[in-house]
């Protein structure tokens, strides 16, 4: 996997709430047996009309949002369905990093996105930043005044620049492991394998039908 | 000892060890496996060289691609799905993995298959790249939904790297009312924390409601975990387990004495009385309404006897996202939940396709017909259920409804097989998931309980199951 340290590029907005899975990449493309070629079918119920054309109304589509590599979103994005194949989509699409707001429901801190998205996206170099809803807002409102608004999203400074004449940074929170994760591009499975005879002892104890 | 949740005995278990960075490796006892997402991960096997590690605690079935037709179900058309379930074939073979194919008996939506073999018994940790694999959690077992990287990572390393989860204890104290059912237990806690309210979290359901249901019924609860966020959620074995498991025809869960054994160790499962939680919350069962969902997610949901709500009296959802969900749904604010009419009552799904489901659904549309303006599908769980349901005469009862019957498999919940709604069509579902399009481009998605789908369908729109007779 690619490592993730620090990326500059066009930031998009989408502004919905919930974006679930299905939405991200409906089910008829969960049929390929491959692991590429999701690109072209990110958001494909919102983004093409009933005719095969770019919808004009999408947001991905408007003109100042051609190349984003940022996308700032609404809360609890990713939601619904476990499919990797939504984390293959946004990335192939060519998104490094996706912002989305943490929120407060009762004195709770509800995340922004959805765990097993936000699993896969660690599996795949895909790098999930939250942030507070007012910063999210603010973001959204620059992306909205400034077209083609580029930022910066540092890893290792856990900040994110907005490059306008004078620069707004954000910090943002991440798991210590997660981002460990990021920056060395790990490979789980390799690493796991490392410990194999830990998990050999481990079966010599366990009994899997747990029967006792 | 320190008391213990459910959740914590069976972690504690399962950790084969602490890694450096923190995260705990996890044995895993039960991964079961279906075509839509494993695909990537067999060819990253086989890329790397890598064998499953435990084909013998690996079990798949097809049942997202498959048609439920019986015309049609053993000849896929559409090329691509039939490739897919092709491929599951082919890897299955390859590694050595048990698999339910369409001629088994015991084909089916594979979380239905697992506990009904057998497969799913208290305290193992089971897995699957889906998240409606929450629904195993109902035996007292931790089971959650993985992504297709960490289906490679089990089948080569039967383990998986976790941080732990938070608990949340919910109870619902009290007992549900009549016509009232665990779907719609559910669904009021969804709307009350909202979908992503459990992000985070493991789910115990606890309290008197929650002891006096049926195993069916508690899978129904568990299933739709995920959609308020959490991807595990569990309920303490009792003896309403320990007998569903006993029953015949569940070749895979321990017998006689080994059984014994088993049920001694169950009953050391439950949470401790005075375990702690990281958060909790106490639902009054009686005061349970049957519900609906209105909107575009589960949390977009009313009790049937009230109406469509306008924008800016949801709370947890902005006015906009109200607003895009009534205009997907083409609904007007303020219409009573009854007044909604119906194009389809879909029946089927990994939360509402058991056999108590169908035995449920057919003593209140028996010798009834369906109303005419509506389309009744009805798709059993699995093979197994529909074996069942046609040894009953349950088919029978659907059939002289005016409804279809089918085979197993997941059908219309997602549409990814020829079952789909067209653009605009509206539908009663006791499935889990009224997302956009979920059940095909356009469709318009209600869920609801099974009862609820059986009143609706004989009157072709909703009604109050409770003042209907
Ligand atoms: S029935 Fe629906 S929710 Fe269940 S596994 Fe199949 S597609 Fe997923």
């Amino acid at each position: 996997m690619e490592p993730f340290k620090s990326h500059r590029g066009i930031v998009a907005t989408l502004d919905r709430a919930n974006v679930d899975t299905d939405q991200i990449i409906p089910k008829q493309f969960l049929k390929s047996i491959k692991r590429t070629g999701f690109g072209e079918s990110l958001f494909f119920d919102w983004r093409y009309g009933d005719d095969g054309k770019p919808n004009p109304d999408f947001e991905l589509n408007h003109p100042q949002f051609a190349g984003a590599s940022i996308l700032v979103t609404r809360n609890n994005f990713g939601c619904g369905s476990s499919r990797e194949h939504a984390v293959w989509a946004v990335a192939q699409y060519g998104f490094r990093a996706v912002i989305a707001p943490w929120q407060d429901r009762n004195g709770t801190r509800v995340p922004g996105f959805a765990d097993i998205f936000r699993n896969n996206c660690v599996k795949n170099g895909l790098l999930t930043i939250e942030l507070a809803e007012p910063e999210v807002e603010e973001i959204f409102q620059m992306v909205d005044r400034f077209k083609g608004l580029q930022a910066t999203v540092d890893l290792d400074e856990q900040r994110v620049v907005l490059h306008l004449d004078e620069e707004i940074a954000f910090h943002f929170d991440i798991d210590p492991v997660v981002k460990d994760h990021l920056i060395r591009g790990l490979d789980d499975i390799a690493l796991t394998l490392e410990h194999e005879s830990d998990i050999t002892a481990f079966e010599q104890r366990h009994d899997t039908q747990l029967h006792r | 000892m320190a008391a213990k949740t459910l959740f914590e005995k069976i972690w504690d278990k399962h950790v084969v060890q602490t890694m450096p960075d923190g995260t705990r490796l996890l044995y895993i006892d039960r991964h079961l496996v279906h075509e839509v997402t494993s695909p990537q991960a067999f060819e990253g096997l086989r890329m790397a060289g890598r064998p499953v590690r435990r084909p013998d605690l690996s079990f798949a079935t097809m049942d997202h691609n498959v048609p439920t037709t019986s015309e049609d179900r053993m000849t896929i058309r559409d090329p691509i799905s039939a490739a897919q379930v092709e491929a599951l074939r082919k890897n299955c073979k390859e590694f050595g993995i048990n698999l339910y194919d369409l001629q088994s008996d015991h084909q089916g939506i594979v979380h239905i298959i697992g506990p009904e073999m057998g497969i799913t018994v208290p305290g193992l940790t089971i897995v699957c790249g889906d998240s409606h694999t929450s629904t195993h959690g109902a035996f007292g077992t931790l089971a959650f939904g993985i992504g297709t990287s960490e289906v490679e990572h089990v089948l080569a390393t039967q383990t998986l790297r976790q941080s732990r989860p938070k608990t949340f204890k919910v109870e619902f104290t009290g007992r549900l009312g009549p016509g009232v059912t665990s779907k719609d237990m559910i669904l009021k806690l969804i709307g009350q924390i909202g979908t992503a309210g459990g992000t985070g979290y493991v789910i115990e359901y606890c309290g008197e409601a929650v002891r006096a249901l049926s195993m069916e019924a508690r899978m129904t609860i568990c299933n739709m975990s995920i959609e308020g966020g959490a991807r595990a959620g569990m309920i303490a074995p009792d003896d309403t387990t320990f007998e569903y498991i006993s029953a015949e025809d569940r070749p895979f869960a321990p017998k006689g004495k080994d059984f014994e054994k088993a049920v001694e160790y169950w009953r050391s499962l439950p949470s401790d009385p005075d375990a702690a939680f990281d958060r909790t919350l106490t639902i009054k069962a009686d005061e349970i309404a049957p519900q609906v969902t209105w909107g575009t997610n589960p949390g977009m949901v009313v009790d049937v006897a009230g109406r469509v709500p306008a924008p800016g009296e949801v709370p947890g959802h902005s006015v906009r996202d109200v607003e895009q969900a009534l205009a997907y749904m083409g609904l007007t604010p303020g219409t009573p939940m009854t007044d909604i009419k119906l194009d389809t009552v879909f029946i089927g799904s990994c939360t509402n396709a058991r056999i108590e489901d169908f035995r449920k659904i057919a003593s209140i549309i028996k010798g009834r017909k369906k109303a005419d303006s509506v389309r009744v599908i009805v798709v059993p769980g699995s093979q197994q259920v529909r074996k069942q349901a046609e040894a009953e005469g349950i088919d029978r009862v659907f059939k002289e409804a005016g409804a279809e019957w089918r085979h197993a498999g997941c059908s219309m919940c997602l549409g990814m097989n020829p079952d789909q709604l067209k653009p605009g069509e509206r539908c009663a579902s006791t499935s889990n998931r009224n997302f956009e399009g979920r059940q095909g481009k356009g469709g318009r998605t209600h869920l609801v309980s099974p009862e609820m789908a059986a009143a609706a369908l004989i009157e072709g729109h909703f009604v109050d199951i409770r003042n209907w007779s």
